[in-house]
């Protein structure tokens, strides 16, 4: 996946999930559960954001590639283009 | 005849909460579990479930008041016949200004006697008839925060419950190997987290192991007839709620694991029911995902129970005899010495640990 729009993207998921995100603030490589004290629902809902929003399967081997932005969007970058 | 809708309880030491909106209207047909209102808490808003069914003969307050718990709400057209009680109790009812259907009937079928009333009509504080709008309480302490809320509710847990202690560490490799399985033939969307089988066991010894399960009221242990499941939920930014997955006993792990997203969501961004606050039989309280080994935890009164989990992790294990690293989770029992002993305590806490090696059964 190329799209170069991932991050806004990416972005926005997270502030569903936790509204008190401010997005400029967002330190791409460290992990969401040292940033914004996320548990494993919050994980667990971002990856079920990230496959409803990107269409991708997330096999459950590969959560903790979502555990940060910057992982998220290497983990994108690789995943098959698919349509959403 | 009117039925006077009441705010409910919503909690141990919650005792207000100011009206936000309205979301029914005079004339609505409404039916037990509708929500008709939203409420500002010390917990935040909550949705505003009614036990009744009927029509909305008048609403009795204004948005921005401030109710204390059994403060009227709203008059209700009452299902006619619904109430089981004799013409000269109903008129004696009206006499004394009581609400018949407060009153238990012990008479045929639960109806209301004559006898009742006039009991009823005795440990009653003479009032006015309920007056067609609701007075504003004007002495109502302000909203506290919810780290008070929690101080209040922990301090008198604390005061008033002989609390005992257990714990015990059970093996988690059969019950991770189900979800792991469970999980891989799944997509995200109906995965289970690890806490799953944890809950699942918990509701099925609650049911049979008894005196876990329920309240301690009015010097009485009183058993849940089923089994809401408190779930210790932090919030962002710090605090803690601990609603119920209802009916929890009526639910697959699967449908336990909606259940539990939802709540958990609904806690930390949008808005709890009323009856999901006040309605928890016993607790689960999961450390799962932080650096502990186990908790020690403090019973949410009036329950009579909760059950810690801290994370799973690999330990050096005997198995057939030989030593081999196997995930562990150590459970641990706080429960109300006034209905139980230790000896049911390891009752209870065995037949979850059991229930936990045969997770397909749950």
């Amino acid at each position: 996946m190329n799209t170069p729009d991932v991050r806004p993207r990416l972005l926005k998921l997270l502030t569903d999930i936790a509204a008190d995100v401010d997005p400029a603030s967002v330190a791409a490589e460290a992990e969401f559960s040292d940033q914004f004290d996320f548990d494993s629902m919050d994980q667990l809902n971002f990856a079920i954001a990230v496959h409803r929003e990107f269409g991708v399967e997330i096999p459950e081997r590969d959560y903790r590639e979502l555990r940060s932005l910057a992982g998220a969007e290497r983990y994108l970058r690789r995943a098959a283009p698919q349509t959403p | 005849m009117s039925v006077e809708f009441r705010l409910p309880s919503l909690g141990a030491d919650m005792e207000y909460a100011t009206l936000v909106e309205w979301k029914a209207a005079p004339g609505d047909v409404i039916k037990r579990g509708d929500v008709i209102a939203v409420v500002e808490t010390d917990k935040g808003a909550i949705d505003l479930e009614i036990f009744e069914s009927g029509k909305i003969e008048k609403l009795l307050v204004s948005p921005g008041v401030r109710m204390r718990v059994g403060d009227a709400l709203a008059l209700l057209e009452g299902e006619p016949g619904r109430l089981k009680i004799s013409p000269a109790a109903r008129a004696r009812a009206a006499a004394l200004h009581l609400v018949p259907d407060a009153v238990a009937g012990s008479g045929p079928g639960g109806a209301i006697t004559l006898d009742e009333i006039e009991r009823a009509g005795r440990v009653t504080a003479p009032s006015a008839p309920s007056a067609p709008v609701a007075p504003a309480a004007p002495a109502a302490p302000p909203l506290r925060d919810l780290r008070s809320v929690i101080a209040s509710a922990m301090a008198r847990s604390k005061r008033e419950i002989p609390h005992y202690y257990l714990s015990a560490a059970v093996d988690y490799a059969a019950a991770r190997a189900w979800l792991d399985a469970h999980n891989a033939n799944v997509d995200v969307t109906l995965r289970m987290l690890p806490v799953v089988p944890l809950l699942r066991a918990v509701i099925v010894a609650a049911a049979d192991v008894g005196g876990f399960n329920g309240h301690y009221e009015d010097g009485e242990f009183k058993p849940g007839t089923a089994v809401h499941l408190g779930v210790a939920i932090a919030l962002r930014g710090g605090g803690l709620v601990a609603p119920a997955i209802v009916d929890a006993q009526a639910k697959s792990p699967a449908t336990l694991m909606q259940a539990l997203g939802d709540l958990v969501n609904r806690a930390r961004s949008g808005r709890l029911r009323s009856s999901e606050l006040a309605a928890g039989t016993l607790t689960v309280t999961s450390l799962g995902d932080q650096a502990v080994d186990s908790v020690t935890p403090i019973i949410y009164p009036p329950q009579v129970a909760i059950i810690g989990a801290g994370a799973v992790g690999e330990r050096p294990w005997v198995v057939d005899g030989r030593i081999e690293a196997r995930p562990i989770l150590t459970l641990s029992l706080a429960a109300d010495h006034r209905v139980t002993d230790g000896r049911a305590g390891a009752r209870f806490l065995g037949r979850v640990r059991d229930l936990l090696q045969t997770p397909e059964k749950l």
